[in-house]
């Protein structure tokens, strides 16, 4: 099947790959999907006040997953906690060109958001 | 753009030159109908299909009127499926009989199986073992008092895991049930021999032995037992009455050469394929951890690696070997996302065959093909590991069994 150029482009060049330190207090994880339906993100975002400062993910899936991943994590990059709430997969898929088959993949990386955020959200409110 | 090396001889394989060369006066020179039988042009074709049904036939050891052409191994397995349960299965009430087949086979084989059944044919799918194998014990233990045929293929395509046949055979003689093998994958890379094996109806296809697409056989046999089918298409009546339609000519003619040449270069070809399939193995043992091979340790064919690279997932792998031309387990593609039902009925595990790479290596390939394979190969798995979250837990110690994960 045919990807799209800006796909391709993320595929070869992944933005922020990496880990931050899970234990970090402000530093918050998201783990979403599950191997066994070969999709597998893992987003992190370090947050200062209410800003994300930095952003790190890793996946293990399609081209099209890795795009989504690596898209979302320059798209929260300087954003507020409250402006990445608002980033939908309607957006990557538009960004991205995916087709049909391939939203759900866009589904898992603004999971992957949410889920970074309630982490990081739990440990602040814990914190405090 | 560069052409990819090309790697997916299971899929299907470039027509030999040689093959090719012999074809071609049957397309602009000798186009008669062989059924013609008033005039020369029809008698040069039908002395060339002629030809090449002994080629065929003296390929796999069958007798030449034991021969049915057909225009590939899907309508094989539709006519010898279909056309033992319409001559054979009871008229009377809901069930004609029963098949044992197995899980592992082609999909025109269970899909003719499906069909049969909802017809009200009993269909038994064994499970293969962890290598993807049956044991004559198995079939044998599946064996009902209505049992019309076992359908057990040779060599499996995926996986290239090569089936106790002849065993298979022997039970199926002793227990008077009829024994289809779909011998697609077998020709030209294990000896064939329909007497030794006791088989009772076989296919092949052309483009699987370096000949054209589009062309095929099924072996009928025709003594002890003589084994009759139903036609399934309705028309002239060619190949004695089996398969209607005017004899493919030139593909016939190619599949004879074909078949010729696979039997008689049968040994260069698996050594060949052998040192190429070492070869590539061993680089990649030899560079990465974590690789599983599927299929069986020792009864596979010579040309055939199919091996899951773990923590890592088969479609952004193809992707990152652009340069290869191979087929992945993993059918994230479709909408489904289902991994490979070879894969899955061998218990091999869903991440695993969401990280499967089937390469093949055949008469065209070459040394500097097999290491500019392993060297995309060892490169790309090492990027994608180090973009995969699974990986790093694994690294970590975390054992990804006891993770909770959100299916979605």
């Amino acid at each position: 099947m045919a990807y799209s150029d800006k796909v391709l482009d993320h595929y070869n060049n992944p933005r922020n790959v990496g880990s931050m330190d899970k234990k970090s207090n402000d530093v918050g994880t998201g783990v979403v999907g599950a191997p066994e339906c070969g999709d597998v993100m893992k987003l992190q975002i370090q947050v200062e006040g209410d800003t994300i400062v930095d952003a790190k993910f890793k996946t293990f899936g399609c081209g099209s997953a890795i795009a989504s991943s690596s898209l979302a994590t320059e798209w929260v990059k300087g954003r507020t906690i409250d402006e990445a709430l608002k980033i939908s997969n309607t957006e990557i898929v538009e960004e991205l060109s995916l087709p049909p088959v391939k939203i759900h993949c866009s589904v898992l990386a603004e999971d992957a958001i949410k889920a970074a955020i309630e982490d990081f959200k739990k440990k602040r409110d814990a914190g405090q | 753009m560069k052409q990819p090396i090309y790697l997916d001889y299971q899929a299907t394989t470039p027509c030999d030159p040689r093959v090719f060369e012999i074809m071609a006066p049957y397309f602009t020179q000798v186009y008669g109908n062989a059924a013609s039988r008033s005039h020369a042009f029809g008698w040069q074709a039908e002395e060339a299909v002629s030809n090449a049904r002994a080629q065929v036939a003296a390929a796999i050891g069958a007798h030449e009127k034991e021969i049915i052409f057909t225009s590939g191994s899907t309508e094989a397995i539709n006519l010898a499926m279909k056309g033992v349960v319409d001559m054979y299965g009871k008229k009377d009430g809901d069930c004609p009989g029963h098949i044992v087949t197995s899980l592992a086979e082609h999909k025109a084989v269970l899909d003719t199986a499906k069909h049969l059944e909802s017809l009200g044919v009993q269909v038994t799918y064994l499970k293969p073992d962890q290598y993807g194998r049956h044991s004559a014990e198995q079939v044998a233990e599946a064996l009902q008092d209505n049992t019309l045929l076992v359908a057990i293929m040779w060599v499996n395509n995926e996986i290239g895991t090569v089936n106790p046949i002849a065993e298979i055979g022997k039970l199926c003689k002793e227990r008077q049930v009829l024994f289809f093998c779909d011998a697609t994958q077998a020709v030209g890379k294990v000896p064939v021999d329909v007497e030794a094996a006791g088989v009772d109806l076989l296919c092949l296809s052309g483009h699987k032995v370096y000949g054209p697409k589009g062309v095929g056989a099924l072996y009928v046999r025709r003594r002890k037992p003589r084994v009759r089918l139903v036609a399934q298409m309705d028309g002239g009546g060619h190949e004695r009455g089996m398969r209607s339609g005017t004899l493919n000519v030139p593909g016939i003619v190619g599949l004879g050469a074909a078949c010729e040449i696979a039997v008689r270069d049968l040994e260069k070809d698996r050594a060949h394929s052998r040192a190429l399939r070492d070869r590539f193995e061993e680089k990649i043992f030899a560079a990465l951890d974590h690789v599983h091979r599927n299929g069986h340790p020792e009864h596979r064919v010579d040309m055939c690696s199919n091996l899951s690279f773990a923590y890592v997932e088969g479609e952004s792998l193809i992707m990152g070997i652009s340069g290869l031309a191979v087929s992945s387990g993993s059918a994230c593609t479709s909408a489904s996302l289902e991994p490979s039902h070879v894969l899955m009925s061998m218990g091999v595990g869903d991440e695993l065959a969401h990280s499967s790479i089937r390469y093949g290596f055949g008469r065209f390939t070459t040394e500097a093909d097999v290491d500019e394979a392993a060297e995309q190969t060892i490169a790309a798995v090492n990027k994608l590991r180090e973009l995969s979250p699974l990986y790093e837990m694994v690294q970590e110690g975390i054992d990804l069994s006891t993770v909770q994960w959100t299916a979605h």
